[in-house]
């Protein structure tokens, strides 16, 4: 299954947005970002896999170094600020229709 | 892969076209919003008067874990059709956002299939926007509270079940 992973799902953590804003401003390696949060390194590189993953968070070589920056474009798409008003009815919706199709009539 | 739930908010109108397909009969979809019962498992919500009728009302009341009322709304209904037709207003209390004019649209496709139309008509740009906006500024909030709890439950139940 390789399905790309959902950007809100991706934002909706607190060290991912922390992340995001960490970089918002500049270029940063993982171990700078990591020295930012209490939890433990490879939890962190999982974060930026994420990040990386839905395409919030672009990476470059520096020598030996990755540097972690923010994608502005895929910031935008997630400021489309309709997608989560969707997303809302559509969990609605897809919870409405699980309910349905085991509901037995009781009159 | 196409979207099950669109959402059409042309810029610059004070109303909005939700359409959702489903794999459901029209019966069992319009019983989802009659059924106070059916309604609290999929709105989330408490359901303190639903009247299906011509000039009936309804009134919905959420609550936090500690019986803090959250989320309240009420609204009276216009036309009931069963199996075709909701027409209805909608307003949350306490919210700045006044009364909106909603039509539910139910739509059989084939005899396992239908469809919902919902067609909400606000008074103004601006307060449609606002309403757009609503879920964007408080549902990573929530959302992120949501996955506070599920990962508090996980954590209760230990590793064993998770792997």
């Amino acid at each position: 299954m390789n399905l790309r992973r959902d950007v809100f799902q991706a934002i909706a953590d607190p060290t991912r947005r922390a992340i995001l804003l960490l970089v918002a401003t500049q270029s940063m390696t993982a171990g700078a970002i990591a020295a930012n949060f209490d939890t433990a390194r490879p939890t962190v590189s999982k974060h930026l896999q994420i990040l990386s993953e839905c395409e919030l968070l672009g990476s470059e070589q520096n020598g030996r170094e990755i540097y972690y920056h923010i994608n502005a474009t895929k910031m935008k798409e997630v400021a489309d600020f309709i997608e989560p008003f969707r997303k809302m009815w559509d969990d609605r919706f897809n919870k409405l229709e699980d309910i349905m199709k085991n509901y037995k009539p009781t009159k | 892969m196409a979207l099950k739930t669109k959402v059409d908010a042309k810029d610059g109108q004070n109303d909005l076209l939700i359409t959702r397909s489903f794999d459901l009969p029209v019966e069992l979809l319009f019983e989802a919003y009659i059924n106070p019962e059916i309604v609290e498992q999929w709105m989330g919500t408490k359901v303190l008067t639903l009247e299906n009728k011509r000039h009936g009302s309804w009134h919905f009341q959420t609550f936090d874990p500690n019986g803090n009322i959250v989320f309240e709304a009420n609204g009276v209904i216009h036309e009931f059709s069963p199996n075709l037709r909701i027409i209805r207003t909608f307003e949350m209390e306490n919210a700045p956002f006044g009364v909106q004019l909603e039509f539910l649209e139910f739509e059989k496709v084939t005899t396992d299939t239908s469809r919902l139309n919902m067609h909400i008509v606000y008074r103004s740009v601006e307060q449609r926007d606002r309403m757009l906006q609503l879920p964007f500024a408080k549902g990573l909030n929530m959302a992120h509270n949501r996955l506070e709890e599920v990962v508090n439950q996980l954590k209760i139940k230990g590793y064993e079940k998770v792997k």
